[in-house]
């Protein structure tokens, strides 16, 4: 797992949707697949624009996809 | 490994393989001990400008036949853009490389306050100019794989 403290579920998302692939999922959001695979991995927070563009790609609020680390662990 | 790894790694080699098959090339060829400064001052000229030359045209070639190997090996297509992780990865890069580059030209400049030789100066010019090639590459692998 990462180091930084913004987590999210876009790994369950994704089978969620039909078992979409990364690059699917990079190809709709306009990032590389690398992208895709550093933040399931939990190694990158997406800039604010980016999250709204997944968001969007799932067809979900921010706020279901992103979450902060320590408000999860409560 | 995904591609931006695999190529940090083969910018990583090819940048210390082309430095150092360059300098086993020129540091022989360095003028004889008693030589006019003019000489030995167009040698260093002559010795970065060749090497820059050398390093850009080498690093192209890579790519391309990377790129190409990349292809052939994993099916896939390289990317044909940078996005927001590669633009924050490549600035810290950039930032890291600048920084060793100021050190070594501090270095440099301090060797000629000190009344070093002159290729004192210039071997910290020079390898104040690989090691941030080199850093920048580091760094690059380092954040691909790592994250921040």
């Amino acid at each position: 797992m990462g180091n930084n403290l913004v987590g999210n579920h876009i790994r369950k998302l994704r089978f969620d949707h039909d078992e979409m692939t990364q690059q699917q999922l990079a190809d709709k959001v306009g990032v590389t697949r690398q992208t895709i695979v550093a933040l399931e991995k939990g190694n990158y927070s997406p800039s604010l624009e980016l999250a709204f563009r997944i968001a969007r790609a799932f067809n979900l609020p921010i706020e279901s996809i992103f979450y902060y680390e320590e408000d999860h662990k409560k | 490994m995904t591609y931006q790894e695999k190529k940090s790694i083969v910018t990583l080699i090819s940048t210390i393989l082309i430095f150092a098959i360059y300098c086993l090339y020129m540091y022989p060829r360095y003028p004889e001990q008693g030589a006019e400064l003019t000489e030995v001052l167009r040698y260093w000229g002559a010795f970065v400008l060749i090497l820059m030359l050398v390093s850009i045209i080498a690093h192209i070639i890579i790519s391309i036949v990377f790129n190409i190997v990349y292809r052939m090996t994993t099916g896939e297509k390289e990317p044909g853009f940078t996005d927001e992780l590669d633009r924050i990865i490549e600035l810290r890069a950039h930032r890291i490389s600048f920084l060793l580059f100021i050190v070594g030209f501090l270095c440099a400049m301090g060797s000629l306050v000190m009344e070093k030789p002159l290729y004192v100066m210039f071997d910290f010019l020079i390898a104040a100019g690989f090691l941030a090639d080199v850093s920048s590459s580091v760094t690059k692998l380092y954040h691909y794989r790592r994250g921040f």
